[in-house]
């Protein structure tokens, strides 16, 4: 295995200046996720208009593999509906699990960097966490949801 | 390369400024003969636990193999010679330790169920709503924990010793933490984060003018020490198995005899009776008052080899070898840009914690992994430690006397591979 398959230069790059790192003041939504067997933590908002996501940003610290993994999420799911933005979700985890063999990698695009962590079992959370955090923001607030994601 | 001087005789040892060779035990262990990714394997994660020489292994196999039998309850031949082989493993350990009498040495599943039975049944039994336990900034997890946990039973209070940005214990902070409520003092020997090995022999004096008993968390200080549980006078002294080369899931907790008397059993089933009525039961003597169930008998006999072998290597000789590679490796890590040792404590173990500028101690773990390097990130079950600095986590190199120079070499190594990544 090489390292340059999970350190790709898109990861590398992301994890030295992450896109939309910033607290977000009025965001409609705010997701907390934390891997506690790492110690990375994260704060993800949304930014609603009607049923679309217009804005999207991320505070936290983590690895190389969470903090680009959070970046690029935040670069691609900008723009998307609720709905949309769910199905990135399922093909992310897909994906990020090793079970995402009939995925169209080029229809992913930059995220097709993340295809390496697969095949490194104890960074899958690493990569997964910010996913999760989505999903759980993906869900109205009046949906009991929880004050924090967990990746365990 | 270096698996071909592992494999070479005695005759052209590698030796160290202290004269001991590390190889040569080294050959013992055969988990170490092999490659991770293609390269040699470097094991630098001794302080989450040991590899096993083979001794342990065949101890282990041969009991399996020709001994199983229940112990302490049969009059058949294989249970009477389990029964001995596992009571000879309990006078192996009281030497170790230097304990007056076997009656002193619990087998438990380890450090952590060893410091559990202090809190449930010393603790229980003697404490009450307001009096004080004494803990340290820099206590793993399991030092912790069951004093929170017995301090909402009971309604108690948990003092903490802070720690210095070496990682050692605040000078004159302890003996302020004292009042006429405190009755425990529980301690780490040594810290498996930061490699502290703390001034326990003093701490035990002061704690017993104020009328405290002292429980000592062993489990990073018998692979590296040598311990005397006497000369220490600590009440409770608690170590694990896995960490001194022996199995997993079995452990001792070593206590005062007279304290050991007069606490009740923390859990009930047989072995830990003398009698049992529905009117009430009595209970055995020490120290089976305390081994409810059957035990792990190979276990303890594993750890009985494990004694044996580390006795031949030499306690002193170990520690000897550990000062100097941890002097080697801290010098080493030192010299790499952008390294910063977490825990320099002037009287420490061969732990190396360390961070590095702008890269997370996992994306470390990983790349030094590919290299065939084995270390630990992440908090180390201490992350009141990890908060005192302000990190989420460290890298921890940690060594045991089968590591070399060339091991910490390769550890550098690696490490420059990382900056390569990261670059
Ligand atoms: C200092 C210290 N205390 C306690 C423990 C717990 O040991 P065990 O998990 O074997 O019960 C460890 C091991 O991680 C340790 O390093």
């Amino acid at each position: 295995m090489d390292l340059r398959e999970l350190y790709q230069d898109v990861i590398v790059d992301h994890n030295r200046s992450p896109r939309n790192f910033r607290k977000m003041a009025d965001a409609t939504r705010t997701q907390e996720g934390f891997n506690p067997l790492c110690g990375d933590k994260l704060m993800l908002y949304l930014k609603l208009d009607g049923d679309r996501i217009s804005d999207v940003s991320f505070e936290g610290s983590g690895c190389a593999i969470s903090v680009a993994s959070a970046s690029l999420m935040s670069q691609n799911v900008k723009g998307k509906t609720l709905a949309e933005a769910e199905q990135l979700f399922g093909r992310m985890r897909a994906l990020l699990t090793g079970d995402g063999q009939d995925l169209d990698l080029e229809a992913l695009g930059n995220l097709a960097a993340l295809s390496g962590v697969s095949e490194y079992p104890a960074r899958v959370k690493c990569a997964s966490l910010c996913w999760h955090a989505l999903n759980a923001a993906l869900r109205p607030p009046a949906q009991a949801r929880p004050a924090e994601v967990s990746t365990e | 390369m270096r698996m071909s001087t592992v494999r070479s005789p005695r005759a052209a040892p590698r030796q160290t400024t202290t004269g001991f060779d590390p190889l040569a035990w080294r050959r013992d262990f055969p988990l170490l003969q092999q490659t991770v990714h293609g390269k040699p394997l470097v094991y630098l994660d001794n302080a989450a636990t040991a590899q096993k020489p083979q001794s342990v292994i065949d101890a282990v196999a041969r009991y399996y193999r020709e001994t199983n039998a229940n112990v302490h309850r049969g009059v058949h031949a294989l249970s009477e010679r389990a029964t001995a082989q596992y009571e000879a493993a309990r006078d192996k350990v009281r030497g170790f330790i230097h304990a007056a009498s076997v009656r002193e040495i619990v087998f438990t599943r380890g450090t952590t169920e060893s410091l559990n039975l202090v809190a449930q049944s010393y603790g229980r039994s003697h404490l009450r709503a307001g009096d004080e336990i004494i803990v340290s900034h820099m206590e793993h997890h399991s030092n912790i924990v069951p004093w929170q946990l017995l301090a909402e039973q009971l309604r108690l209070d948990i003092k903490v010793i802070p720690i210095t940005d070496e990682g050692v214990l605040v000078p004159g902070a302890y003996e302020h933490l004292f009042s006429p409520r405190t009755r425990l003092v529980a301690l780490a020997h040594v810290s498996n984060a930061l490699g502290t090995v703390n001034p326990v022999r003093d701490m035990t004096v002061l704690a017993h003018k104020h009328h405290a008993l002292v429980v000592l968390d062993g489990a990073q200080a018998v692979p590296h020490l040598p311990v005397d549980v006497q000369e220490l006078d600590c009440d409770f002294y608690a170590f694990s198995a896995h960490k001194m080369f022996g199995p997993t899931g079995i452990g001792v907790l070593y206590g005062k005899q007279a304290l050991l008397e007069e606490m009740p059993p923390w859990q009930g089933g047989g072995d830990m009776i003398r009698t049992v009525r529905f009117s009430g039961s009595t209970w055995n003597e020490l120290p089976h008052k305390f081994e409810a169930g059957t035990p792990h008998i190979a276990g303890a006999i594993g750890l009985g080899a494990a004694v044996d072998y580390l006795q031949n290597v030499g306690m002193d000789r170990i520690a000897r070898h550990d000062q100097d590679l941890l002097d080697y490796g801290s010098e080493r890590l030192r010299r790499v840009h952008g390294l910063r040792l977490v825990g320099t404590a002037p009287t420490k173990v061969g732990v190396l914690s360390f961070v590095m500028d702008g890269i997370h101690p996992h994306d470390i773990g990983t790349i030094v992994d590919q290299e065939g390097v084995a270390i630990r990130t992440g908090h180390h079950c201490a992350m009141p430690v990890m908060e005192r600095f302000g990190i989420p986590a460290t890298a921890r190199a940690s060594l045991a006397f089968y590591n070399t120079r060339e091991d910490i070499d390769a550890l550098v190594a690696a490490l420059a591979k990382v900056r390569e990544v990261f670059r």
